[in-house]
């Protein structure tokens, strides 16, 4: 027995001990991936077969010269507004549902850990319980959201807004709780410890330390919602996403092509917002 | 009102031992030093104090109440009395001095004050006042990340000041500090005790600082108490005894700036004329 146990560490300290399940690892996962491309019928080959390209280089050259009429841009100008409304509604709605969440969920702020004290079991259980809430927000894409509140509101934007507002509030809640758990928790320990509340723990220790991650998920989330916003324009929620559905049913690529552009922008916009925060928190 | 525990056990999660039956007792006011080698369970003992740790076997009272029996609300109340400077001030580098130091009174403060505070500071002249007696009033609105690790220890003892504890912690709050400024917090320390008739116990790895500001030094050695004793009656051969295991010490280990335990019995000599 002792032997062995010698033996053993012997070989511990000639070859890395991590390998053998580094190995594995790899191999499983590509156990695992091949399947999933075949199951998905992914064949890239296929793609640059003459007959496809043909197809392809069709339908895209429907879509130039982009349509610049002054008409056109105008419904486009109105549409653009009512995307951004729709996305920062909903994302601001998503925000208010997500803090508290937040709070609740996040092991970075549990004063019961410490100790353990006193109502450690019952804050397992509501940790349990809030996760359980955030997987059932999230759980269901804002499409069927969207679909649901456009039956029950009618065609509009308000149906976006909502549906924006429950998957997201559910995905910030879990990004946030986990942004604050892979932070340098330390400082909020700290202040729990000193008998501070959860609420100002987290803006006194953990916030500044985590303010910046936060900002940049918050604003590619809102970038996100823009691209959601139209997606769900298709099923009747307003914005750019109706009229390009209005566009493409007519088969007139020329619009599409001047609300993808416009597209375009509102990310580089997004992209530039996030960097100036992200710049003014470092 | 101080602390007192009986017979208390503390093991790591790694089945380690930190404490090892350890019964100590402080009253209100008394001021206590805590000595001993590195690994000797120093910050365990004063985190079990803190109430961040949970003893895994005998008594603890703190404050005059057992922390572990109490409800979440008046766990929150007891640890709000509780003051602890850490030998690395755990604050973000984004804060400024002033608001790590008004943070001490997140404990007593109601919530609108604290979150009010975010958006103008709350008491400048209260934080000012505190970081002055440390020397460092200049660095009120400085980040953290823009101070030296012998500043980043003053803020956070500023922050103890500032919070106005009945037991204030210190775990080796001045390990990165000169022999003068080492002193100068020392010193705050014991008079903001004093004046607030205050319980101070504080882990001291240089022996001299120990001897001068303590009536009162507890040796700990491997999770045991091996002296309890006023610095009078501190003799060469108990601390040579106490930090006998440490030239065993792996030399990868940082060295602390401060009275290496060798320096001790010189210190000894120099200060019993005091």
């Amino acid at each position: 027995m002792q032997a062995s146990i010698v033996v053993t560490t012997a070989n511990a300290h000639r070859f890395d001990p991590a390998a053998r399940s580094r190995a594995t690892a790899f191999v499983v996962a590509l156990l695992v991936l091949w399947p999933l491309l075949v199951w998905s019928q992914f064949h890239p080959a296929l793609l640059f077969e003459t007959r496809n390209l043909a197809a392809i280089a069709q339908f895209l050259g429907g879509f130039l010269p982009p349509d610049m009429s002054v008409e056109f841009l105008r419904h486009v100008m109105r549409s653009t507004i009512e995307t951004v409304a729709i996305a920062t509604a909903g994302m601001s709605l998503a925000f208010l549902i997500a803090v508290p969440l937040t709070v609740a969920n996040t092991r970075a702020l549990s004063i019961a850990r410490i100790g353990p004290g006193p109502g450690w079991r019952m804050s397992r259980v509501l940790h349990v319980i809030s996760r359980g809430l955030l997987v059932s927000l999230r759980g269901m894409p804002e499409l069927v959201w969207a679909l649901v509140f456009v039956r029950a509101l009618g065609l509009g934007p308000a149906a976006g807004v909502l549906a924006l507002a429950i998957t997201y509030g559910g995905m910030l809640a879990k990004v946030y709780a986990e942004i604050l758990e892979s932070a340098d928790t330390e400082a909020a320990r700290v202040l729990l410890q000193a008998g501070s509340g959860r609420t100002l723990a987290l803006v006194y220790g953990l916030l500044p330390v985590a303010a910046s991650e936060i900002v940049s998920y918050t604003v590619y989330r809102w970038e996100c919602a823009l691209r959601a916003s139209v997606v769900m324009g298709f099923v009747g929620a307003g914005g750019l996403g109706q009229l390009m559905d209005q566009s493409m049913k007519m088969m007139n690529g020329a619009e599409a092509a001047t609300i993808l552009v416009v597209f375009l922008l509102l990310v580089l916009v997004a992209d530039a917002v996030s960097a100036a925060l992200r710049r003014g928190l470092a | 009102m101080g602390f007192q525990l009986g017979n208390v056990v503390l093991t790591y999660p790694n089945g380690q031992r930190a404490l090892s039956r350890i019964t100590l007792g402080a009253g209100r006011g008394e001021r206590v030093a805590v000595i001993g080698p590195s690994g000797a369970g120093k910050t365990s003992l004063l985190r079990l104090l803190g109430a961040a740790l949970r003893p895994d076997d005998g008594s603890i009272e703190v404050l005059g109440q057992g922390p572990w029996r109490l409800s979440a609300r008046a766990l929150r109340r007891l640890r709000s009395r509780i003051g602890v400077v850490y030998q690395k001030p755990p604050l973000p580098g984004r804060q400024r001095a002033i608001t790590a130091i008004l943070a001490g009174r997140l404990g007593s403060w109601p919530w609108w004050k604290a979150i009010g505070s975010l958006v103008y500071p709350a008491d400048i002249a209260g934080a000012e006042a505190q970081l002055a007696r440390l020397d460092l009033a200049d660095r009120l609105f400085e980040r953290c990340d823009r101070l030296s690790g012998g500043q980043l220890q003053r803020v956070g003892v500023a922050r103890v000041l500032y919070q106005q504890p009945d037991l204030i912690l210190a775990d080796e709050p001045v390990s990165a500090m000169d022999p003068t400024l080492s002193n100068l917090t020392l010193g705050q320390l014991v008079d903001d005790a004093t004046a607030r008739s205050a319980t101070l116990i504080a882990s001291l790895h240089a022996v001299d600082l120990a001897l001068r500001w303590f009536p009162r030094i507890v040796g700990l050695k491997a999770g045991e108490v091996v002296f309890d004793l006023p610095p009078v009656r501190i003799t060469e051969a108990l601390l040579r005894d106490l930090y006998a295991a440490e030239t065993s010490v792996p030399p990868t280990q940082a060295p602390e700036p401060l009275a290496l335990p060798a320096r001790g019995p010189r210190n000894v000599a120099a200060c019993k004329p005091q």
